[in-house]
């Protein structure tokens, strides 16, 4: 027995425990039932609740669970008289205070109160004085509350201190007078606030969405997977009678932890948006019209055929770096099909001089979990919390546990955690920045500035036995992307880090997978034939275009031209599942599908990790699964080899050619730095968190909020103070 | 440190709070909370505001909460404006027993106001239930503006009341 582990008993059973573990882990370990309120593995100990009192031998008072050490020969007795008596007594105690407003609580049914009163509560009430009345307080759109309801166990208030690193929340006040609140009435604004919805115990903070939506009890939950960034959060969907009521986290200790992102969390809303395409509908003569599905298929399959024309060169396909890997497959078998390599999920890129040289396959470089590992990491271009909201919460937890975090950023992004080096990069001079980090690592680049800030981010990396380059999104929308790359590659070259990368969209990864690029095919091969990437396909305009899942007037890097060219086109098909203004006005051929959350797939995360999830809410309208269109489609065509039954078939068929492929960030690209500043402005690159894709710009909630505001002045902030 | 808070905490305020920076150890900069709010409300005749509260949180490189939890938990700070001198009467046991009760009344009747209120004039102000003061050999006592007056009757309230300015 090392000196590390104690002997203990737990209700009569003896058990061993790592000494300086708390009573609660090890009863928690060993199933024996601890109620408490204020206690989460994943928070500090505050032990203000009380539940957790249990009897230990030779203890004058039972102890709480959650803040007593073990210790060796410590006999614990979690269901003895005194340990139900003590527990009992708490309870008598929060209830004091409590409405007991359960049939008009949101939490009702799943709520740690009321499911703890069942147990330890006693039946009849034998307080008969006056009970506490707290204001409610306006806490933004995203989080209602019922402030009478609270318990003061303060998870909500740790949770600010420790996870989302800016403490929002606090009690002020004393005693009788004690209220959890922000004191000057004003939002809770952090991206990550909704976690507190989850952690209240009681129905004191609930989601202001879903409101009055639902009953606990009458949904089903299922599993789906965040289809907003790269990381691949793993959620639950709440679904009553094939609507989505709510989302809330699925645990996954090696993705999400136990918390989502306000925006997986509320950007459900968006599902519901007025402008929902509900039918097919074809443009005659100007005018819009609704058709059956056998006429639009016809219109599309005429669309695929007419794109066959100059060796399938007339053809421009764009697919949705959020769409799901079944459905960039099989349009990509589809472009294929019209002899075409005109197809491309990169809309936001800017810079594709290097794509041949680019990995096939990239991916972060490191598993999300082992983010925490490293010794240090350099984060280029990235707005890190508001591009990916969950890694930035990994990155900060590495921080924090000795990670150096360093940033080559135009802008000092406040991150909540201290930052070891920062290179000021403009993002015009981005490239340039680079190249000052390179030669101060070492490196020989003509032209590179020099300073103490570049020396400082190389020191950062070298000589350490685990250190990662992180290429963010400001990275891969930036016009001197391949120049940037090449000399990040160089940097780790130079110092033995590892590069990684963020991607745009849900599962860029997948597109490349998938094939939805001009120059490599399913499985990342490259194609004999390379096609036209986005720009090449937008800059001299293509006879037929084909948008999956696409708005052109937003998820294009250069709206103008996509407009001036879609225009120009003889026919546009547009798989959407929204009849956006800016389709209406250049598309011909609308076809309804379905969100992430009405349809199968699979989504690949940054780390190359495959993840697939059933349907879970109800299609609206007429509106059908894309990879069901898509296989309808690919039937009308004749193309070979399409009687998929199923999402999971079309993935099968996409990882029989995949293989044993992995994720590998080798660079082949030379390094040809440009230093010429770049001409492009922060603004262009830096996409508002909640203006990403579709969906979360219909998420009426989100839309209000202040990280929304922030860059959009068209629409006033529900705010207060 | 931004202009602001320059203007909101004096020289003064700002040199006591460093004071009690330096006694604690580095990155606990939030021990001095207390006494940055002591001074902070001594200089504004009683009283702390949003905004003083708002730039000590900025001059400790704290969350403005943090500020605002401290201020409202301890009765010595004052969250609203009070009047700029401060009676606290000891109602506790032994103040109690020795007719503490009275000494509330007469005050109250003197100044024309009710416990927890300024007088119109910004010149007194009468304490919620300040309870004991320690100071129980000399009951009933109270303390205005931290001066303790023992043994108390109604004339030697309205010595020690009608002396200030």
């Amino acid at each position: 027995m090392s000196d590390d582990t104690v002997n203990i008993e737990v209700d009569g059973v003896p058990v061993t425990a790592r000494r300086g573990q708390m009573i609660i882990e090890v009863t928690d370990r060993e199933d024996a039932y601890v109620p408490r309120f204020c206690y989460h593995e994943k928070l500090s100990v505050a032990a203000n609740c009380r539940m957790c009192l249990v009897e230990v031998e030779k203890a004058p008072k039972p102890l709480p669970a959650c803040a007593t050490p073990v210790a060796e020969g410590m006999k614990i007795f979690t269901r003895s008289q005194a340990a139900i008596a003590a527990q009992k007594a708490t309870m008598e105690f929060l209830l004091i205070n409590h409405p007991l407003d359960c049939p008009i609580c949101d939490q009702g049914g799943e709520c740690e109160l009321q499911d703890l009163a069942m147990g330890f509560g006693r039946d009849v009430s034998r307080y008969a004085e006056r009970k506490r009345v707290v204001r409610d307080k306006n806490l933004g759109p995203l989080v209602s509350t019922d402030m009478t309801r609270c318990i003061h166990c303060t998870r909500c208030v740790r949770f600010g201190q420790e996870i989302a690193g800016l403490q929002e929340l606090g009690t002020t006040g004393r005693g009788e007078h004690m209220e959890i609140g922000t004191y000057i009435e004003r939002s809770v604004e952090h991206e990550l606030s909704g976690n507190i919805i989850d952690l209240c115990p009681v129905g004191a903070l609930n989601s202001k969405p879903y409101r009055f939506g639902a009953r606990a009890w009458e949904m089903l939950a299922k599993p789906l997977v965040a289809p907003h960034d790269c990381l691949g959060s793993n959620i639950d969907a709440h679904v009553l009678r094939g609507t989505l009521k709510r989302v809330v986290p699925r645990a996954n200790d090696a993705i999400n932890e136990t918390w989502i992102s306000d925006r997986d969390r509320f950007s459900y809303e968006g599902i519901y948006a007025d402008d929902r395409l509900l039918e097919p509908m074809i443009k005659r003569d100007q005018e819009w019209i609704a058709v059956s599905w056998e006429e639009a298929l016809d219109a599309a399959s005429a669309a695929f055929r007419a794109g066959a024309d100059d060796d399938g060169d007339a053809l421009g396909a764009f697919v949705s770096p959020s769409a799901t890997v079944e459905e960039q497959f099989l349009l990509t078998r589809l472009v294929e099909h019209s002899g075409s390599s005109n197809v491309d999920h990169r809309l936001r890129t800017r810079d594709f001089r290097d794509q041949d040289a680019d990995p096939p396959w990239r991916w972060l470089g490191a598993d999300i979990a082992a983010l925490e590992e490293l010794d240090s990491l350099l984060v280029v271009g990235s707005n890190l919390r508001m591009e990916v909201p969950m890694l930035a919460h990994r990155v900060r937890k590495a921080a924090l546990s000795g990670t150096a975090v360093g940033f080559v950023n135009p802008e000092r992004y406040e991150y909540h955690f201290p930052v070891a080096a920062h290179v000021d990069a403009p993002v015009e001079t981005l490239a340039a920045a680079l190249a000052g980090i390179v030669a101060g690592a070492g490196g020989e680049v003509s032209g590179a500035p020099s300073g103490a800030a570049f020396s400082e981010a190389a020191a950062l990396l070298a000589g350490k036995d685990r250190s990662l380059v992180l290429l963010g999104q400001l990275v891969e929308r930036h016009p001197q992307a391949a120049d940037i790359r090449a000399m990040a590659a160089e940097l780790c070259r130079l110092t033995g880090a590892q590069l990684g990368y963020l991607s745009d969209g849900a599962n860029a990864a997948g597109a490349a997978i998938a094939g939805a690029t001009p120059h490599r095919g399913a499985g990342a091969l490259a194609r004999e034939h390379a096609g036209r990437h986005v720009n090449a396909m937008l800059s001299s305009p293509r006879h037929v275009y084909v948008l999956y899942g696409v708005e052109p007037d937003a998820d294009f890097a250069d709206a103008e031209l996509a407009h001036q060219a879609l225009k120009a086109a003889d026919t546009v098909v547009s798989f959407t599942p929204y009849a956006t203004g800016a389709l209406l006005d250049c598309a011909d051929v609308l076809l309804p599908i379905g969100t992430f959350a009405e349809t199968s797939g699979t989504y690949i995360n940054v780390e190359g990790h495959w993840q697939s999830f059933a349907a879970a809410a109800t299609l609206p309208g007429s509106a059908s699964e894309g990879w069901r269109v898509l296989r309808v489609l690919g039937n009308a065509l004749e193309l070979p080899q399409c009687d998929y039954q199923s999402a999971d078939d079309v993935r099968d068929a996409l990882r029989a050619i995949v293989g044993d492929a992995a994720p590998d960030n080798a660079y082949a690209g030379s390094w040809d730095a440009e230093l010429a500043p770049a001409d492009v402005a922060l603004a262009d690159l830096d996409i508002s968190i909640y203006d990403v894709d579709a969906i979360v710009r219909r998420a009426t909630a989100l839309q209000r909020t202040r990280l929304a505001a922030a860059d959009s002045s068209d629409e006033p902030a529900d705010q207060v103070a | 440190m931004s202009a602001a808070v320059d203007q909101v905490l004096s020289a003064h305020v700002r040199e006591e709070i460093d004071h009690w920076v330096a006694k604690f150890p580095e990155g606990r900069q939030r021990s001095a909370v207390i006494a940055a709010l002591q001074a902070a409300q001594h200089e504004n005749e009683g009283f702390v505001t949003p905004e003083i509260m708002d730039a000590i949180a900025a001059y400790l490189d704290l969350p403005a909460i943090q500020v605002y939890e401290v201020a409202t938990f301890y009765s010595m700070f004052e969250t609203k404006p009070v009047g700029r001198h401060s009676i606290s009467v000891c109602t506790n046991i032994s103040c109690w027993l020795r007719g503490a009760d009275d000494i509330v009344a007469h005050i109250e009747s003197k100044l024309g106001i009710k416990v927890g209120e300024s007088t119109p004039d910004g010149k007194y102000y009468l304490k919620r239930e300040e309870e004991c003061l320690a100071a129980c050999c000399g009951a009933p006592m109270m303390m205005v503006d931290h001066h303790y007056h023992e043994n108390l009757t109604p004339e030697k309230i309205d010595e020690a009341l009608d002396s200030l300015d």
